[in-house]
């Protein structure tokens, strides 16, 4: 993981110098050692975080949805969640598990799986009674009626919880960079620790930020739509 | 490729199209015998000793106030709900011989609400028992396009999806559904109740016919006692409780109610309902003597209740049956109080 | 592992001593914190609650109501913060408008919700009796859109108060002071520190759930517990 590197302002060229709003030229020079290896690292923090708390969650609301036990607590956790800011779970991971990705995601994995959980369940759920009696009653078993009914039905239910884990998760993921120097988080905490801070960057990052979250958001409901032919909303 | 065990009671090889056959080969005699189910905590079981015999080819109608049993009683037969004493047969083999799951793929079940899986196009719907049972692709597609035409569908509609039909097209997939591994039963839960009275006719009249061309036995729930004479070759009438008050032909019991509760269940006006099962065709015409020359012509395939409405509409007590050009007789009003004389059944 | 486990656990306690020493410092510091959270929630609530009552209740709108929520949702609280200071300098006012800017989502999407959704049964049978508009909104939807308008505030504090400590980059004050100056207050002070905002989120979390269940009708009390609209599928 190399550090990115920040040029001195006396070093910059004029544009940068000057502190203008937008330096397209710092852009293109800084690609490679700055906002490049930010952008990958942060798409790896929020790829394992989602695929580890989809995996997680799914695993769980199978269980719940057998065994109705498990709501209740986990309604419970993800309230409390909810009242930890981001920053603070951070913090108090790291005497845990030190300042390390392992951190990190770990409390993204928190919030992912809070997200996905109620609404795999909510999913699986929303086969309505009537199509359930129809299947019983033409000999589908119990495993046959999960797969061949209530997972498809919970299709939509499980597309519209990973939109809002993944751009929950690229969203706090910028924070990561209180503790480590990854993710596009990190050249903008960089940036304002300049003397005055460098608009360039942070613009820059934040549009990355954005920009990343916004397209797996449109990726995601393209999916949706090729998953689900049956119920375009 | 496909195990006839694995399909269930009797399932066989699909209809040839034009139906017909004997009735045996495909259909099942069905047997209740002393059945009992009571719910805990309930003092009244919801059903008491329940025994009477559906013979194969049947469509056997079950009909009765709400909370009657009659829907317990359907539900039994494919153990959606597990009865607790007494025996129900299907060719004389237990429903409890078979493992659930069998049993219930040998069996054809429609309910009001059908339960079409919105995520499957109507093809893949009627799919799925074959699938279940292991049919080829080739197999399942022959019999796809076979079912849609039975039922009144067209080809195109085997890609469409549930949400683009209306109420009466999915019931047709509903029926299209069950009978895809040709089951000798089909089970019936109320199925036209959530229609529109124009399609429920229509659904009602082409079941008839299906049912003709078919010849399954069927039982059928309905709470409308009108539905139930339309459709049924025999009907069992359930009191509360699930306690059989009657079970014949539909004029059998029109003629002798068996008791008060049947009588009013069906209704005062039953001699005019009687006359409604059958039409001018049926009963011996007088000639047309020279001097009467009734006003009113109908076709002989005016049933006797709508002959005798005419009659009393246009003030006359006679009407001229005539088909086409042929003339068939004369149907004189006092003639029709001697038909329910004749005795029920005939 | 059992060695490692003596030396976290050290660490909070250490923590727990470090508030238990400054309690002042640290009531000064939530104070701050509180303030800015309010002034931002309190932004938040003038420009987007009024908004979202009047597009619910004309039923317009719909896809700018829910859509800030979405976008809300894709920008960073980091980003927010920096391009504000960028653009208005460093202090309070940049920190508060980025807050609020964060807050707005909940507060928009909830109240238009709130309002839209009411049972139309009900606005009919109103309108039926001859009430203005004003009148169907003032009598009718907005007592039947509590529940969830209250819900949107709520989420929306929670999210400020625990966003709240990101701001002190950009010279936000409050217990981020302490939580991003590790350097200064060593884990413990960082742990202690975030300790209190948990429990000041926690307590704001409490406060209005108790606000919002005494101004709900008694008609439409029901638990309201984990209900957040902002996690809602997008189905």
């Amino acid at each position: 993981m190399s550090g990115p590197v920040i040029p001195k302002f006396g070093e910059g060229s004029s544009c940068v110098r000057g502190d203008h709003t937008f330096c397209p030229g710092w852009v293109r020079d800084h690609w490679n050692d700055t906002l490049g290896p930010a952008l990958v690292q942060h798409i790896e923090l929020t790829a394992i975080a989602v695929g580890i708390g989809f995996v997680l969650a799914f695993v769980l609301a199978l269980v719940a949805h057998r065994l109705r036990v498990l709501e209740q607590p986990f309604g419970i956790f993800s309230a409390l969640l909810y009242t930890i800011p981001s920053l603070a779970l951070f913090q108090l991971l790291v005497p845990f598990t030190g300042l390390t990705v392992t951190t990190v995601e770990i409390a993204l994995v928190s919030y992912t799986l809070v997200i996905l959980f109620p609404n795999i369940v909510a999913g699986l759920r929303s086969a309505p009674p009537d199509v359930l009696e129809a299947a019983r009653g033409m000999g589908l078993t119990q495993r046959q009626l999960l797969t061949r009914v209530e997972l498809p039905m919970a299709v939509p239910a499980i597309i519209g919880g990973l939109r809002i884990a993944v751009v929950s998760t690229i969203s706090i993921a910028t924070i990561a960079a209180f503790l480590l120097p990854q993710g596009l988080g990190y050249p903008i905490f960089v940036a304002l620790k300049e003397p005055t801070p460098f608009k360039t960057e942070i613009y820059s990052a934040g549009a990355l930020a954005v920009g990343l979250a916004i397209t797996c958001d449109l990726a995601l409901v393209a999916l949706r739509r090729v998953l689900v032919p049956w119920n375009r909303v | 490729m496909s195990s006839p065990a694995a399909a269930g009671v009797g399932a066989t090889e699909p209809a040839k199209s034009g139906g017909g056959g004997s009735p045996g080969a495909r259909a099942a005699q069905i047997r209740f015998e002393h059945v009992t189910k009571r719910y805990p905590g309930r003092e009244q079981p919801a059903i008491a000793d329940l025994t009477f015999e559906i013979p194969a080819g049947t469509f056997c109608v079950l009909v009765g106030p709400s909370g009657g049993g009659k829907t317990t009683a359907l539900k039994l037969v494919n153990r959606l709900i597990p009865f607790d004493s007494g025996d129900i047969t299907i060719d004389g083999r237990s429903v409890r011989d078979l493992p659930v799951v069998e049993l219930r793929r040998g069996i054809g079940y429609v309910i009001q609400q059908v339960g079409l899986f919105p995520h499957m196009t109507v093809g893949e719907n009627i799919a799925t028992v074959p699938s279940l049972v292991g049919w080829d692709k080739a197999r399942t597609r022959a019999r796809t396009l076979e079912l849609l035409e039975l039922v009144g569908l067209e080809t195109g509609d085997a890609s469409r999806y549930p949400a683009q039909l209306s109420g009466g097209q999915r019931q047709r997939v509903g029926l299209a559904r069950a009978l895809a591994v040709n089951p000798p039963l089909l089970l019936m839960d109320e199925p036209f109740g959530a229609l529109d009275p124009i399609t429920r006719l229509r659904l009602q009249t082409e079941l008839r016919r299906l049912h003709r061309e078919v010849g399954k036995t069927v039982i059928f729930v309905t709470h409308d006692i009108d539905e139930a004479i339309t459709m049924g070759d025999r009907i069992a009438i359930l009191r509360q409780g699930g306690v059989l008050a009657q079970y014949d032909t539909p004029d059998a019991i029109l003629a002798h109610p068996a008791d008060e509760f049947v009588a009013q269940f069906i209704g005062e006006d039953r001699a005019l309902r009687r006359l409604a099962l059958r039409t001018l065709a049926d009963v011996k015409l007088q000639p047309n003597v020279a001097e009467i020359e009734p006003q009113t012509r109908v076709p002989s395939s005016t049933t006797i209740r709508n002959a005798v409405s005419l009659m009393l509409e246009n003030d006359t007590d006679a009407l001229l049956v005539v088909d086409g050009d042929n003339v068939r007789g004369v149907f004189h009003l006092n003639d029709a109080g001697a038909i329910l004389d004749a005795g029920a059944g005939t | 592992m059992t060695l490692a486990d003596a030396a976290n656990l050290h660490t909070f306690v250490d923590a727990g001593r470090f508030v238990g020493d400054h309690p002042g410092f640290l009531a000064t510091k939530a104070l701050e914190q509180l303030e800015l959270s309010g002034a931002a929630l309190a932004l938040a609530l003038v420009v987007a609650l009024p908004v979202g009552v009047v597009l619910g209740h004309l039923h317009r709108g719909s896809s700018v109501a829910i859509g800030t929520s979405i976008v809300g949702r894709a920008l960073p609280s980091l980003v927010l913060i920096a391009a504000f200071l960028t653009i208005l300098g460093i202090g309070f006012v940049n920190n508060m408008v980025a807050l609020a800017v964060l807050a707005t989502g909940p507060i928009l999407t909830n109240s238009f919700e709130g309002v839209a959704g009411v049972d139309r049964d009900a606005v009919e049978a109103a309108r039926g009796m001859g009430m203005t508009g004003r009148q169907i909104l003032r009598r009718v939807e907005l007592p039947l859109s509590i529940p969830l308008v209250f819900t949107g505030i709520r989420v929306a504090a929670v999210t400020v108060v625990a966003t709240a400590p990101i701001a002190a980059i950009a010279g936000g004050g409050g217990l981020g002071d302490i939580i991003v100056n590790q350097a200064s207050y060593r884990l413990a002070g960082v742990l202690g520190a975030s300790l209190c905002v948990m429990a000041l989120s926690a307590a704001v979390f409490v406060c209005l759930l108790g606000l919002q269940i005494a101004v709900t009708p008694r008609g439409l009390r029901r638990t309201t517990l984990g209900d957040d609209p902002a996690r809602k599928e997008l189905t």
